[in-house]
């Protein structure tokens, strides 16, 4: 019995066994391959991180910077408190998948803080993740300690146009936001904004849009309202406490040392001090 | 092996053949992906490999495979191999997939791929059918190359990412080309370079 290659019983019999070959083989590839994949992620994660503070690494160096940067890492919940025993590490934290489950209770979402000491100065850097034009983009921010300067800030996007929305992970975009501020003299949360058409020279609270991109600055601008919105009360606390610890801003004359021999000082005698 | 019959399989396609230039197959990608030189040859080293090789596989099952899904059958074996390429790619060379993104995707609908299934692979035997694949793979990177090289040495004063054109010209005046970065000087450098080789190619002039 000759096999006639063009009858239907044949030709479901070749798609059938055809359909199951390529997706075993596909699978195979795809799980064998997953590991080296997972840390090509993880590296770049660690790269973007330590954009954030102007640190440019290779893949091979990310690992070892990253551990010798990034001192602390830890998870607030939407109120802005630390949470004491988050879900995962800090660093694991899917925020990407995060913002794009609708499932998901507010009461269970996680946010990551991490602590950056770079010449003796802290920085504190937060992922941020939004959506663009065409589809998600994300960043990391640092802010300085004081809580309120931004030190630098990294994008990224996944399928934004190049040229246009595209620009936002390009050096030019991401510049001027250092030195900016993210509360204003009085004290408010003023997220930072693209702004259409330029930003002033004095705005401490804009940068430049980009020309042709403005749904993706639009987007930008939301995504670093929102996210940080959420780290404000993290922060304030921050600027509260690094402002009761500043003595240096207290006038001399009001620490009652000089009547007292130096000899004699101890730190119990200090602090039965009154300061005015 | 190599008869003399196979290694034409290997030189045609890089002058009298050439897939861009003479069948003008492949064009989207050769306008797209030369904007620099090092994404050019991984765009141009991933055709070579899915071209060979599904050139093989269905030459291999030419015999079996029922008419009426031919079309399918060449879909989805290229398809899978080139999911395999990107799986690769995001494993060994992730800065590189990075940049390449959609594009490998897009080796799919390069014409290249199923022109030399439906022109060779399905009338010939495996080895010679690998032979055609990679051969044309490799016609389509040397013209990938060249108009890499040219867009960006012209469009970004750079190779490979290293700056050639020194400090000095900037200063100077010199100002780098930013049409060679945009798809249309592409095609025009396309159309200089079919001008060249048809004016030093005799075969090639049509009556």
């Amino acid at each position: 019995m000759a096999l006639d290659i063009n009858s239907n019983k044949y030709t479901f019999a070749f798609s059938t066994v055809m359909v199951v070959v390529v997706a075993v083989l596909l699978a195979l590839a795809s799980e064998g391959l997953k590991p080296m994949q997972n840390a090509n992620i993880r590296i770049e994660k660690m790269q973007n991180i330590l954009s954030s503070v102007g640190v440019k690494t290779t893949a091979e160096q990310a690992d070892s910077s990253y551990t010798a940067l990034i001192k602390e890492s830890f998870v607030l919940d939407v109120e802005g408190n630390v949470k004491e025993t988050p879900s995962q590490e800090a660093f694991d934290i899917d925020v990407l998948a995060q913002y794009k489950d609708k499932e998901k209770l507010d009461a269970d979402k996680e946010y990551p803080l991490f602590v950056c000491e770079k010449d003796g100065r802290r920085s504190y850097i937060v992922p941020m993740v939004g959506t663009g034009l065409w589809g998600p983009i994300w960043g990391y921010m640092a802010i300085s300690s004081d809580g309120i300067t931004v030190e630098g800030a990294s994008f990224d996007h996944k399928s934004e146009t190049p040229g246009l929305g595209a620009e936002i992970n390009t050096s030019w975009f991401q510049a001027p936001f250092v030195g900016k501020k993210i509360f204003n003299d009085a004290g408010e949360f003023s997220p930072i904004k693209a702004v259409k058409g330029g930003a002033a020279d004095d705005d401490m609270h804009g940068v430049d849009a980009i020309s042709g991109g403005t749904i993706t600055s639009n987007g930008l601008s939301a995504m670093i309202a929102n996210t940080l919105k959420i780290y404000t009360k993290y922060f304030k606390e921050m600027q509260a406490s690094s402002a009761s610890v500043d003595i240096s801003t207290l006038p001399l004359d009001s620490l009652a040392v000089d009547s007292l021999a130096l000899d004699s000082l101890t730190i119990d005698t200090l602090v039965s001090q009154p300061i005015k | 092996m190599f008869s003399k019959k196979n290694l034409k399989l290997i030189t045609d396609p890089f002058n009298d053949s050439n897939p861009i230039t003479v069948q003008i197959l492949g064009i989207c990608s050769a306008l797209a992906i030369t904007v620099q030189l090092k994404q050019a040859v991984i765009m141009a080293l991933s055709v070579t490999v899915v071209t060979g090789f599904s050139n093989l596989v269905l030459s291999m099952i030419r015999n079996y495979v029922p008419n009426r899904i031919r079309i399918i059958v060449q879909l989805v074996i290229v398809a899978a191999l080139v999911i395999l390429v990107d799986q690769m790619l995001k494993a060994y060379v992730y800065d590189v997939s990075k940049q390449l993104s959609v594009f490998v995707g897009l080796i799919i609908t390069n014409c290249i791929v199923m022109g030399r299934i439906e022109a060779f692979a399905l009338a010939n035997k495996p080895w010679p059918s690998f032979v055609d694949g990679i051969g044309n793979g490799l016609g389509y990177g040397l013209i990938l190359v060249t108009i890499g090289v040219i867009r960006e040495l012209t469009g970004s004063g750079k190779l490979w990412g290293i700056q050639i054109v020194p400090d000095a010209f900037y200063a100077a005046g010199y100002v780098n080309n930013g049409l060679m970065i945009l798809p249309p000087m592409a095609l025009i450098t396309v159309g200089c370079i079919i001008w060249f080789q048809r004016s030093r190619n005799t075969k090639l002039i049509e009556n």
